[in-house]
Parts: C-alpha cells; structure tokens; sequence
C-alpha cells in the first residue's frame, strides 16, 4: 500500500475513534447507515447488473448521505446477488467525505479489499449474531467460532488502519430461538468491541422488536459498562415496528440508524407465495422521523426519493418507503394542477 | 354482540334522528366530526367550524336527551393539507367545546399522517396543561408517512387508552391517492402486546379477517404484521405437508 494510502487510512480511523470516543450522546445530528446497495439487494430475488449497481450508488452518493454499504466479500456460489463486488467497487465515483463500506466476513475477504487499494472500502464490517441456532444455521459455526474468524480479519484491519464496524443479528428474537435475552447480546457486543470495532449495529434481524423490548436491551447494554455512542441501530420493519423503536433507540442517546432507500431487501425469514415479508425499514420513512424529531441528518428528502424510485424501477418491485409514495403522489398532483393551470390561462 | 358498541357518524339533526328511530337496530353511540383547521372545515363540510359546532350541539341535545353516547373527532390535529402545520392552540378549544357539549371521549385525529412523536407530545402536553384530561382522549393516527405506530407510543406513553384503527389498514389517504390513510389495526395490537397491554383482541382472528375484506375488495392488505404471519402459515403448512409426505 503506498504511503499516501496509509496515510489517509490513518485520517480515517482516527476521525472515526475520536467521533465515536466523544462524550456526548445528546448531540443533534444522527448519522444514517444506508445499506441498500448490499443489505437491500441481497434480499431482493432480482439479480442486478453492474452498472446498475454503481449507479445506484453512485445516485447515493449525491443524496447527502455519508455512509454506504456497497457490497460483501462473500463467495458468488452462497450470495450471487454480490459476486461483482470488486468490479462494483473499480466502478463507482468516489465522493469525498462519503465512506463507501464492505462487508467481510474472513480474512480471504479483508485481503482482497486490501489488495484494491483506493478500488477498495473505507471500512469494513463484520457479523455476528446472538443468538447460536442462528450463527450455525447461518454461517454453520457457533458464535465462539465466528468471533475467533473475526479476530484473525480485525488484526489485519488494525495493522493497515482499516476501520472495522460490527453488526450483531438477533439481538431482540430468532427465527429458530425465539425470544434472546440481553445476556446473550452484551458478550458479543462487548467482543466486537474489544477487537477493535469502531461501532457496533444492533440488528432486530426478524423485526419483532416493540419500543418496550429495544428499551430494554439498551438498558442492559449500557448497564454493562459500554457506551451508547458505540451503537448504532438496525431495525427491520416486519412487523412494522421499526419507526416507533428507532424513536425509542434515538431517546435512549443512539445517534446511527441503518435503513434502506425504498426498503429494498426482504425477509428471508417470512417468505410467503405472494412474495416475503418486510425487511429493512425504508431510509426515506426514516428520514422523516428524524426531521420530525429535530434531528440534522444532512441527507435531502427528495433526492432520496428519486433514488428509490430509481431503483424499484429496476427491480420491477412496489417502493416499500410510505414517505416516498405520499411524496411521489403529491408531485403527481402537482404536476396535474400545474398542467391544469397553464391550460386555462 | 353483547357488550359490543356498534357505532354510527350522525353529521346532523336528520342523522341522529334516523338513528333513534331505527330502536334496537340503530346504534349503541354516535359520532360528530369537527376540525382544528378552518379551510379544512370549510372545503369538508362546507362551513366554519363555529357552524359546524352548532350543528353539532342540535345533535348532541338530541342525544342526551335519548341517553345515546357522543363521541366527538378532531381531524387535522398536527397538520392540514391547506394550511400545513397546525397548533395545539388551535385544537384545544375544539376539543373542550366538544366536551362540553357532553362527547364521552374526543379522538385526535392526524388526518394528513404529518405527526411525528414529538408533535404528538407537544400536542397533547398542551391539551393536558389547558385542564383536559387525558383519559377523554383517544388517538387517529393516519399512517400516511409510516409514522403512525410511533406516534401511538407515544400517545400511550403520555396516557392515552384509547387508539382509533382499520382492520388490513383499510382507507387510503384522500388527500395524497395512493398514499396511505388509517393504521392497521393488526399493527396496532402487536405494537400494544408489546408493550405488554392487554387488549383482549385475537390477533389471529383479525388477520383472518383482514384477509376477507381485501380479498373482498381486490387490494393489498396494508397491515405488515398481517403479510408476515401469512407468510408464516403459507411456511408451516408447506413444512406439514412435506413432512406428511416424507413420512
């Protein structure tokens, strides 16, 4: 890696520590997470083309949002949907200030990211699950086992600068488990952390999370000893749930949501003939919580709008973001009054 | 149903009084709509909301007169779609006018779905701060811009027992085609069991007839717990069936 690389890695990683290191949590600005691109097109049955990839990023980019998750290091036989991920990466315009993500899950991973150099990620990320029948049936190893994999894949990330975010799924229920207990979230958290992880996204991965149950993990894992601006929050909207419990999370001091323009990606968990249940919340309807609550996000309503229309285009699917369709049907009769209007001048 | 209330909009005098006369089958309470916008009453009804309180008086001394409860709406509460944002300022003397004219309960309604949870706390710290009780209102939210379940928690937060919705999310919005309207009602209780309220509705058998009124009508079924317990017993009776046949 040449010098400047290395440099600017170290810029990176350390804006990333002291941002996350600071002390205060009652701030105004919430950060989103936008994980379409990756979270949200590998739940979704429609193989996407390349360009179009980068394209939808690319639009991204230009929304006001700061961090995207573009695609996985994982093997094109288990997830075809992310087989293109070095290609997607070589591709897209790289917008100053934006940091573009990757998921990892092993050390082959992490070193084909390294090998990209500025074709590569800002950060990487990393998943764990709380709950065991899920990281076996998932990735088919326990947790204990996951954690020493991730490890060996933080090492590396630390030694060349690489910030590295950690996600945990199930932190409220499983689909094999049933209900998870908080004791059960809090010492994988706590690993992700001690391996160096910058943040950590709580994943309700079924969405049957209600504001009481988020209450009470961010309780536990506060009451544990870390710090909430180590967190960040990944609601699914299942059950429809996730706006009321991405409002409890941001009262208890969370100041980073993961959502999905249009709410790409499904569930895999709830697949039924007409197509699955919800999955991802839709960043757009988050958006508009945020603005509603006083928060600065940084990110404009309307371009996010375009951008998820874009991409539901392409994948032939409904747009699963309310904000969206309300906003997309006031414009429509808008234009139709505007016309109206001009006609009987 | 014993102990079921079946109720019934009487706008004016000539509804309440087709109400009374229809005896034990009319309606067990009846409800008068008014509204925190003026351009919002007037382009609905016609007429200010002064007039429209009038109306309603005529009505509701009928009422008292035949023991039949009242319940009174509020619509545009946070928002209306002429004027945009609305104060608590202008709801609160709605809400104790109907209330005095002897409504059991006021329901709020947020009829453009603007609200978030803070304009809901706003709304009603002050119409508790103006004397009103909490326990004489309910909540409406429209689910218009996917805000709606928050904002019942936080209209549970603050006390409110009472939250107004449409089974499979029935009723878009009039004011944005196409856009959402009224909360499912199946989203609704999960949120309450939840929260560990008691309800005493079967959620199973509301899906269930969620899923007849859609089917009925030819629409999607708007509730998201509904698509994903459906989901799940498409999953299960596969499951069955492969496993009666591996057998």
């Amino acid at each position: 890696m040449s010098s400047r690389m290395i440099f600017r890695r170290i810029i990176q990683y350390n804006i990333m520590n002291r941002r996350h290191n600071s002390s205060s949590s009652k701030n105004n600005f919430v950060r989103i997470f936008e994980v379409g691109p990756r979270d949200g097109l590998q739940n979704e049955k429609t193989q996407v083309p390349t360009p179009i990839k980068v394209e939808f990023v690319n639009r991204l980019s230009r929304t006001g949002l700061k961090f995207i998750e573009v695609t996985s290091f994982v093997s094109p036989k288990w997830v075809p949907q992310m087989g293109d991920h070095v290609e997607v990466l070589a591709a897209i315009d790289r917008i100053p200030g934006i940091r573009y993500s990757a998921l990892t899950p092993n050390v082959q991973g992490i070193n084909r990211v390294l090998s990209l150099g500025n074709k590569g990620a800002d950060e990487i990320a990393i998943f764990s699950a709380a709950s065991e029948s899920f990281s076996k049936t998932n990735i088919n190893c326990s947790i204990e086992t996951s954690l020493q994999r991730f490890s060996e894949v933080t090492q590396i990330s630390s030694q060349n600068n690489l910030p590295v975010r950690g996600y945990v799924s199930c932190v409220i229920g499983c689909p094999y488990e049933g209900k998870i207990k908080p004791s059960q979230v809090i010492p994988v958290v706590q690993k992700l952390l001690d391996m160096g992880c910058y943040e950590i996204s709580l994943g309700d991965t079924i969405g049957v999370g209600t504001p009481k149950s988020i209450k009470e993990l961010l309780q536990a894992i506060q009451s544990s000893g870390i710090s909430i601006n180590k967190l960040a929050i990944h609601c699914h909207d299942t059950y429809g749930q996730a706006i009321a419990n991405i409002a409890q999370a941001l009262d208890m001091g969370i100041r980073c949501v993961d959502s999905s323009v249009a709410g790409l990606g499904g569930c895999p968990y709830a697949k039924g003939a007409s197509g699955s249940a919800s999955g991802n919340v839709a960043t757009e309807d988050v958006l508009y919580l945020l603005e509603g609550l006083g928060y600065e996000t940084g990110v404009d309503l309307n371009r996010l709008i375009d951008v998820g229309q874009f991409i539901t285009n392409v994948l032939k699917r409904e747009n699963m973001s309310k904000v969206a369709r309300a906003i997309l049907c006031k414009r429509q009769d808008d234009t139709k009054t505007t016309a109206k209007n001009s006609t009987t001048k | 149903i014993p102990g079921i209330r079946y109720s019934a909009l009487t706008p004016n005098v000539q509804g309440i009084n087709r109400v009374l006369s229809l005896g034990n089958k009319g309606a067990d309470e009846i409800a008068i709509f008014s509204a925190a916008s003026e351009s919002f009453s007037k382009t609905n009804i016609n007429c200010s909301i002064e007039t429209s309180l009038q109306r309603f008086s005529e009505v509701t001394q009928i009422s008292s007169q035949n023991n039949l409860p009242v319940r009174g709406y509020v619509s545009c509460v946070i928002g209306c779609p002429y004027e945009g944002k609305i104060k608590p300022s202008q709801v609160i003397p709605v809400v104790q006018k109907l209330l005095d004219m002897g409504c059991y309960e006021i329901s709020l309604g947020d009829t453009i779905g603007v609200g978030t949870p803070k304009s809901i706390k706003e709304l009603l710290q002050a119409i508790q701060s103006s004397g009103i009780s909490i326990n004489k209102l309910a909540i409406h939210c429209h689910d218009t811009y996917g805000q709606a379940i928050a904002n019942i928690a936080q209209a549970l937060d603050m006390g409110i027992r009472c939250v107004d919705s449409s089974v499979a999310g029935l009723g878009g919005c009039p004011y944005a085609k196409g856009a959402s309207g009224n909360v499912a009602t199946e989203d609704v209780l999960y949120l309450l069991e939840g929260l560990g309220y008691e309800t005493g509705v079967d959620l199973n058998r509301l899906i269930d007839v969620g899923q007849f009124i859609t089917n009925v009508l030819k629409r999607e079924n708007m509730s998201k717990v509904a698509r994903a317990i459906l989901c799940k017993r498409q999953d299960d009776t596969k499951t069955t069936a492969k496993n009666s046949t591996t057998k």
